[in-house]
């Protein structure tokens, strides 16, 4: 049933213009960065000449995607799950799912799971674009995995929370603006207290735990992060949605 | 006959009114329910509840032995529902929309096109199929909504006002599409106009701030609806306490001009009425069943609410 329920969603993102149009926005993004990681990589390499100077391609380019990706994501995410419930509220055809034999955990998770696989369309669209330079170069696949494991942990974190603020108003504007800014300030609280590396504001920002992927290193810590945090924002929604049935 | 839907005592409180109080009726299999009331006596409110949209503050609902709260799944899979407020997703078709209504409802994926087929068929959409729904007219979006809630072959079938804002021709559509419909399932059918009960329903269930003030079968609420009262329209009438003394009349009231209400002591006899004014040549013009205003009904039925 979670999956009947990702299927509509992925139906109805394909039936819209937006879901196309935000595709083709961020591949357009992703394929610039590329494209100028490439040009600057020629660039910063024929001016260092000391090895230890120089990085592999596979890491340079990469690095700059796969930074990107975070700020383009925090962008592009709020638009995607404002429709989830948002706009279903908004157009009241959130009793069509209710009073089917479908249980709300099931709607939500289903709701996710949609949106989680058409963004990890993009992340399969990252990969192969970076796998293009194996044709020259010999790139390193391991700091692809690693790094495309973390994007998909990032987006669900984003499309978690992105979720729950859109359950709380029937205004998707309204839902799509606060889940920016919650993004936003979830992915600088570690800037704040940038000069004490021990501050716990750096162990609940977004983007420190997203950063240690982007070495290529998959730290079991940063993984449970990243999970609890989804799942933290997946039940508020459940219980959000829960209490519309029991408050009206 | 089994009882397919029972209400148990409902009552709803929204902040600290009522908006549903104690209510309790059953559905027997294969009738039409009609739920009647003014705007804002809670109709709606007891269709949520009765779908499981909507906690009730006490009471239970059961669905064909299921308890709407411990289990609702089971419970949910008995039921088509057509909120006040289409809900349809107007970017897709009307074929893709019915796919999903059946896929949600565990209609096996084998039988899900032969399902969408027949649930077209009987609502009159098979010309519509890869129309997008936002382009449908809003009789026709009206049957996408009811063919989504009969897809699934429901025991019980409930539409919240389903002819609210057709126009005429529509409206006799969907009613004959009620009653096609009314054949194989239970149906709930809330409606804030009366003929339109009288027209589809067996049996009748008026609601009022909250409460069931009146419920019985469509001939009693005829009954009460005409009553024992003619309208008659006498040309050269005499006095009117001349009309009052006839001996089987009770009452006579004067309407507007020559327009009267003649309230009949025992049965409605129009063929004694109408005899006696030939005889006494008062210029009878007109004679008819003096149909009480659906006002008239509730503020009837509301004040014997009050006294018992």
């Amino acid at each position: 049933m979670i999956l009947n329920i990702a299927r509509k969603e992925l139906k109805s993102l394909f039936a819209s213009p937006m879901g196309w149009i935000i595709l083709a926005l961020l591949m357009f993004g992703f394929g610039t960065f590329y494209l100028s990681g490439m040009d600057s990589y020629f660039q910063v390499m024929s001016g260092s000449i000391r090895p230890a100077e120089r990085i592999g391609v596979t890491m340079f380019v990469g690095q700059n995607i796969y930074g990107s990706a975070a700020y383009l994501m925090s962008f592009a995410i709020p638009i995607l799950t404002m429709k989830l419930i948002s706009e279903e509220r908004k157009s009241m055809t959130l009793p069509f799912l209710m009073s089917a034999p479908i249980s709300i955990s099931e709607i939500i998770v289903g709701k996710f799971l949609g949106l989680l696989i058409f963004l990890s369309s993009l992340v399969l669209y990252i990969f192969l674009m970076l796998s293009t330079m194996n044709i020259w170069a010999d790139i390193d696949f391991g700091y692809l995995i690693a790094n495309s494991f973390g994007l998909i942990l990032l987006i669900s974190a984003f499309v978690a929370l992105g979720t729950f603020f859109s359950s709380l108003t029937s205004q998707p504007i309204i839902s799509a603006v606060l889940s920016f800014i919650a993004l936003f300030a979830m992915m600088m609280a570690g800037r704040y207290f940038a000069s004490d590396p021990e501050h716990w504001f750096n162990y609940v920002s977004l983007l420190p735990h997203y950063q240690s992927f982007s070495k290529g290193i998959i730290d079991s810590a940063d993984v449970a992060y990243f999970v609890l945090f989804t799942a933290t924002f997946i039940v508020l929604t459940i219980r959000r949605l829960d209490s519309d049935r029991l408050r009206g | 006959m089994a009882s397919t839907l029972e209400a148990k005592n409902l009552s709803r409180l929204f902040g600290a009114n009522y908006a549903v109080k104690d209510v309790s009726f059953n559905l027997e299999r294969g009738e039409v329910l009609g739920f009647l009331g003014p705007n804002g006596a809670g109709k709606s409110t007891t269709m949520r509840m009765l779908t499981g949209n909507l906690a009730p503050t006490e009471g239970a609902v059961d669905i064909c032995g299921f308890d709407m709260l411990a289990d609702p799944k089971k419970a949910k899979s008995m039921i088509g529902y057509l909120p006040e407020m289409r809900p349809l997703y107007k970017e897709l078709t009307v074929d893709e929309y019915l796919t999903i209504a059946a896929r949600f409802h565990n209609v096996p994926a084998k039988k899900i096109n032969h399902s969408v087929d027949i649930a077209k068929d009987r609502c009159g959409l098979m010309h519509m199929s890869k129309r997008l729904i936002e382009n449908l007219s809003n009789g026709y979006q009206q049957r996408v909504g009811i063919a989504q809630a009969i897809i699934h072959e429901p025991e019980i079938v409930i539409l919240d006002e389903p002819t609210v804002g057709l126009d005429p021709i529509q409206i006799r559509e969907i009613r004959k599409l009620i009653k096609e419909i009314g054949k194989n399932h239970s149906v709930i059918l809330s409606t804030h106009i009366l003929p339109e009960v009288e027209m589809v329903c067996d049996r009748v269930q008026i609601i009022n701030q909250g409460s069931l003030v009146f419920h019985g079968s469509i001939d009693e609420l005829k009954q009460q609806r005409i009553g024992n009262k003619l309208q008659v329209g006498l040309k050269k009438a005499p006095a009117l306490k001349d009309l009052k003394s006839i001996n089987f009349i009770s009452d006579v009231e004067k309407i507007e001009g020559d327009l009267f209400r003649f309230h009949f002591k025992t049965n409605v006899d129009s063929e004694k009425l109408a005899s006696l004014c030939v005889e006494k040549k008062w210029g009878l013009y007109h004679i008819a069943p003096d149909v009480t205003s659906l006002e008239d009904i509730f503020a009837q039925l509301t004040m014997l609410g009050d006294k018992s």
